[in-house]
Parts: structure tokens; sequence; C-alpha cells
């Protein structure tokens, strides 16, 4: 373990860059950041992950937001167990008749100021399972969305612009 | 003759179905293919339902054999094979759920998808419509002193999908787990029906996000012995290594998030880099992460292209170098250790009736990998041979992978340096008569079924999709019991079962 660990001192980090906000997922946003709020929760935000019905690929690329490469904590936004310490819902899947009731809930839990993400293209518009009678829609026809991040799934560079973007308005 | 060719003997054979034989029975010879399956004679690879008749899957025991056995519902009705096999009641709920079949003598009839919320019953079979409010589930009663429940879900506290566990415990230790899934259905099969081939194919590849490439794969297969047509080499080639990539990205991911959910986070962000990689070098190739959508049925939406190659040679040189260190500060930390040696025990017979696949199976002694089938897989020319492992807890779960890893870096290579040159996908043909296929491939997590009727029209008469899952989540409840809850994050990634693929 101990080479290990001093290799990962001596070698260079495999950390990107930092991803330029995008500039459609800001111009969404500005509108809907109020500056108070924004004040409030300085450059941080604690993250809440809800699969409402997805297939799994799009939590498979959010995950991936926490490797090394993407380093989603230098950025001051991390990942929570509860929605009860959430500033912001990550909301994944077209939204199941199943889960409903549950990601309703999800969303009462989450105290205000709050945002919700809509992450893939299942989450704005139910994406191929559109017509479903098992599926409710998209995620903006159960909880009201700030903003939609397409994809599917969305890369990782493309959930971080998104998510800068929401820090930077 | 053996058991199954038994049952096919005296079946009314069906035409039209392929590679392996359909034929339909009645009741009598259902039962019987049912206590055959209840001895151990073959093994149920799944059950399904239709409008008006159910389906099964058997194995013979060294799976060399397999067909499916029909019978028709006249009545709405078709004898319980989950009364005398347990591995078939989810699946036989599922039915009923779906179509409003009736297995007669079924031990447990509560429903397992429809919640309640559906705003209708019987989704694809005679619909009836209702409230849709949901309705309450009822656990098993658990009796006895000094017992607590903990309900869990169905979100979760990490970035998983969602589910409900209710555990029953004494003090710290489990004595039931009892799960209750359906959450993320989103009427996979209600979606199929009627589709075109193209749009089917990628709902197939989004039944399980993570094993995308397995389920077009195990599609696009059925399709083409459906259709009787012959996919040119290099597209085969260029699946299986797909295949491979896919199981090496997830292998790796699993590896780290194990380690991690022993507290052991070193791993995590070590195998993280390399999965990332993994993905990275698919994206530069196959100009997709996950590569969903790049198996279609025919052959392959892309071909590979020199440098595309160049960056896979590239990528097992990476891990060829890193992961060994990976594993020997696996097998060397004992806190690790002590966390995984002996935890979540999963009984070898019990892999076994459950036809476990997959790594679960195969830690627990049940040597059945999809990849040793014959074609059309190039898997017999690359010298395949499954991992196994006895001891059947977490740590032989992780082990089974670890070799697996390495066995993926070897069929890669040996992919690169075979890959014959030429077409990289058939034209599909039109039919004028119903055609059907099955076909079974080897995800990273286990052999996923497809089976397909294809109509007339050339579009899906009926889809069924099974993941390994299915017989995986209910061997997660009994591996548990004895263990201390806080095990269970532990015993439960190295299951990894998806929700997805089981919930449709
Ligand atoms: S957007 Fe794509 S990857 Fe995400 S849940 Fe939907 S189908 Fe899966």
């Amino acid at each position: 373990m101990s080479k290990l660990l001093l290799q990962a001192l001596i070698l260079p980090p495999v950390t990107e860059p930092a991803p330029k906000p995008a500039a459609d997922a800001l111009a969404e946003i500005a509108a809907k950041v109020d500056a108070a709020a924004k004040r409030r929760l300085g450059r941080s935000l604690s993250i809440r992950e809800v699969d409402a019905g997805s297939c799994n690929g799009c939590e498979l690329e959010i995950h991936a937001l926490s490797n090394a490469f993407y380093d989603l904590e230098r950025f001051g936004l991390r990942f929570v167990a509860s929605p009860r310490h959430a500033d912001v819902l990550l909301v994944t899947g077209p939204v199941t008749r199943n889960m409903r009731e549950a990601l309703e809930r999800t969303w009462r839990a989450t105290p205000d100021p709050k945002w919700v993400v809509a992450v893939g293209d299942c989450a704005a518009d139910c994406g191929l399972f559109a017509g479903s009678y098992a599926v409710a829609g998209g995620v903006s026809a159960v909880v009201p969305v700030d903003l939609h991040i397409r994809g599917c799934p969305p890369s990782p560079i493309r959930l971080l612009e998104g998510l800068l973007a929401l820090l930077e308005s | 003759m053996s058991a199954l060719g038994d049952i096919l003997h005296r079946g009314r054979h069906v035409a039209g179905h392929h590679p392996y034989p359909r034929v339909e029975v009645d009741a009598a010879g259902w039962e019987d293919a049912a206590f055959q399956t209840a001895d151990g004679r073959c093994t149920l690879l799944s059950l399904w339902g239709e409008v008006d008749g159910v389906h099964m899957a058997l194995a013979g025991p060294d799976a060399m054999e397999i067909a499916v056995i029909s019978l028709p519902c006249a009545g709405g009705r078709f004898p319980s094979v989950g009364q005398h096999h347990p591995p078939a009641i989810r699946l036989e709920r599922s039915i009923r759920d779906l179509y409003g079949l009736e297995p007669q003598g079924a031990i447990d009839e509560r429903p397992w998808l429809d919640h309640g919320r559906w705003g209708r019953r019987r989704p694809l079979g005679a619909a009836t419509s209702d409230a849709g409010s949901g309705e309450a589930y009822d656990f098993l009663p658990v009796e006895g002193d000094s017992l607590h429940q903990i309900p869990v879900g169905p979100v979760h506290a990490g970035i998983i999908e969602p589910g409900h566990f209710r555990f029953t415990a004494n003090g710290e230790t489990v004595v039931r787990l009892e799960q209750r899934l359906g959450y993320v259905h989103k009427g996979l099969d209600g979606l199929m029906q009627g589709a075109d081939l193209g749009r089917a194919a990628k709902l197939a590849g989004r039944a399980s996000g993570d094993s995308t490439v397995a389920y077009a794969t195990a599609f696009a297969q059925a399709v083409e012995a459906a259709l009787g047509i012959a996919v040119p080499p290099r597209a085969q080639w260029l699946r299986a290594l797909m295949i491979e990539l896919e199981r090496l990205a997830n292998h790796l991911g699993d590896i780290g998030a194990i380690c991690n959910d022993a507290s052991f986070a070193l791993m995590l962000a070590h195998c993280g880099i390399l999965r990332e990689r993994v993905l990275r070098a698919a994206a530069a190739a196959f100009d997709h992460r996950l590569m969903m959508d790049r198996v279609i049925p025919g052959g392959v939406a892309v071909d590979l292209a020199s440098e595309g190659a160049a960056q896979f040679r590239a990528l097992l040189a990476e891990i060829r170098a890193r992961f060994p260190a990976l594993v020997e500060l696996y097998d060397d930390t004992t806190s690790l250790q002590d966390r995984t040696v002996g935890t979540g025990r999963l009984d070898p017979a019990l892999a076994r009736q459950f036809g476990a696949g997959g790594f679960v199976g195969r830690a627990a002694g049940r040597g059945f990998d999809a990849r040793s089938l014959a074609a059309p897989l190039p898997y017999a020319e690359l010298g395949f041979k499954p991992v196994t492992r006895s001891e059947g807890d977490v740590n032989a779960r992780v082990w089974v992978r670890i070799d697996e890893v390495n066995h993926s870096l070897a069929l890669i290579e040996r992919l690169l340096d075979g890959v014959p040159m030429g077409e990289i996908a058939a034209a599909l043909p039109s039919v004028a008569e119903p055609r059907e296929g099955l076909a079974l491939v080897e995800g990273f997590r286990g052999d996923v079924l497809a089976w397909l009727r294809i109509g007339a029209d050339g579009r899906i008469a009926r889809c069924h999709l099974r993941d390994p899952s299915w017989f995986q989540w209910p061997l997660l409840e009994a591996v548990i019991e004895g263990n201390i809850v806080a095990d269970f994050p532990l015993c439960n990634k190295s299951f990894n079962c998806s929700y997805s693929g089981h919930d449709l």
C-alpha cells in the first residue's frame, strides 16, 4: 500500500481542467436563481441523487463525476445521503408511476431553497419510454425543474458543465 | 434420453423457432417440466407469458441443450411452476400482474411489479382501469422475541437504483430480509409490442444501462436467429470486443465499489481511474462511452478504425501495468479481508437450484457461463474458459471479478489481433410469416436471455428479456441471513443486481 500511496504523491494528477459552464444551461438557470439564495449558499451545493425510473445508465455517469478525472468535490459540489441535507435534487429517468410518490416525498423532504436538475433524455421527456402505461412523465410533470441536462446518458463533462452553471448563475 | 429430451419428445414441435426447439405441451406436460426442473434435472432459464399462453426456457444439466416449453392457456390459467420450484415464483407473479394469467396452486399470491399505481390492471392482457392510488404491500409476518424491523428505500442513501428492503433484525443480526421491487417498472414489454426492429433494439439496450451491449447483442442474436440471417464475422468479433469492454469497465467499477463499502476508499479511487480509461477508449473508438446502440440487428453500427484499436492496446498496457498492484493491495489488506472473507456466503446448492449466473453463481461453484455456448460469438476461437470459485462469500465474488478482468484483458488482445476484415452488418430480409428466436448472451452480471416473436408485419409481436438479476435477487435475501446489518451494503454491492433489468 505504501508504494501506491507514494506513487500517488509523485505522479501528476489525472484530474481534468474545469469545463466552462454550458451557455444554454446558464441561460436556463439564470432566470430562475434568486440572488439572495445564492448569497446564502455561497459556492457550495449539496446534491441528493434520485433515480425515479432510470435504466441506470445515467447513474453510471453521475458516479463518474466523483472519480479522479472529474473530482466533483473540488467545486464545492458534493453528494449527500439524505434529501434533508440537500440543496439540489439530481433526478434521472422517466418518472415511473411506481416511483412518483417517492419522488414527491423526497422533494418535500428537501429544505428550501432548493433546485431540481433533471438528468438525461428520459428525465426531460421520457425518451424511448414515452407513452408507456407505467410512466408518469418527465421529471417536470411531477416536481418543478430548474435545469435540464440532456444526453443518453449525458457524459460527465456535460453533467459538470450543467452543475457549474448552477453555481455560477 | 435426457429429461429435457423426453419433454421435447412428448410435446408438439412448433415451426419457425430458432436456434433452439420450442414445443407446445398440455397441462400435464407443463407440470412434468416443472417437476423435472424442481428435481434439478433441468435449469429454469426463464418463464414468461403472453396474452394466451405461457412459456418456459429450460436448459439441460450442462446447458448444452436448451429448449422452450409452451402451454396455451385457454382458461386464463396455468399450473404454477413456483409451487414446485421457488426460482419461478417472482416470474409467475409478474406474469399475473402483466397478463392476468393465474398460476394455479401458487404459494405466493401477492402482486410483484404491480404496485396498484398504473391506473389499470393486467395492462398487457384483458386490461381494466382502476384508481391507481397505490396499495399497501403485505410483507411476510415475522414472529419472535426481541425482533425489530428496519425499512430501507425505495430511495436509497447512495447513487443507486430504487427498491425497498425490509430487514428484520435481532440486535445487529439480520433474521430476515424481504425485498420489494418493481419501482422502476417502465413497461418495457408493452413498449416492445408493435415496435419496429430498430426501435426495439434501442429499447433492449436500455433494459439495464450497465449491460447495454449484452442486451443489444442478445436482442440482435434473437432477431438474427428468427430471420435466419448470417452476421458478418467482423461484426461478431466487434460485438465480443464490446461485450468484453463492458465487462471490464463494470468489474473494475464493482471491485472498487465493494472495497469502498468496506470503507476502503483507496481501491475505489484507483479502480475508478481504470474504469474511466475503459470508457474513454470506448468513446474514442465507438463514439459512445457505454457503447449504447452500437450493436444493431444484422451487425454493428460502427466499425473499428485502426486508431481505435491502438487506443485499446494502450488501454490494455495501462491496466496490465496498474491492476496487479491493486489486486495485491486487496489481498494484503487484512482489515479489508476481515470484512469480505466469510461474509454473505451463498450455498452452492442454492446457486445451482436458482441457476444463478455471473459472478454470483461462479463464486459458488456453478460453472455456467454463456460464453461457453457454441457460436455465434467467437469465444471458442478465443480459447475462453469460465472462472469459478467455490467459497460463495463476498471475497469469492471479488476474486471471480478479478480473474475475469484478467481474462477479459487476454480476450480483448486476441480479439484485436484476430478480428477479420469485411462487412460489419447484413441486411435484414422481410418475412411473410411469424418467426421466433431465442438468445443467451453473457453480460458482466450473468446470462441475459432474449426471446422474441416477429410478426408477419416485420414488427415485434412479443419480446421477453430476462435479466440475470431475476435469479440473483432472491439469493441476496438468503445470504444476508445471520450476517450483521452493517454488512448488507457489502453483500449487496458484491451481488450488484440490476433493478431496472429486473423491474422491466
Ligand atoms: S437517458 Fe438514457 S441512460 Fe439515462 S435513464 Fe434514459 S435511457 Fe438510460
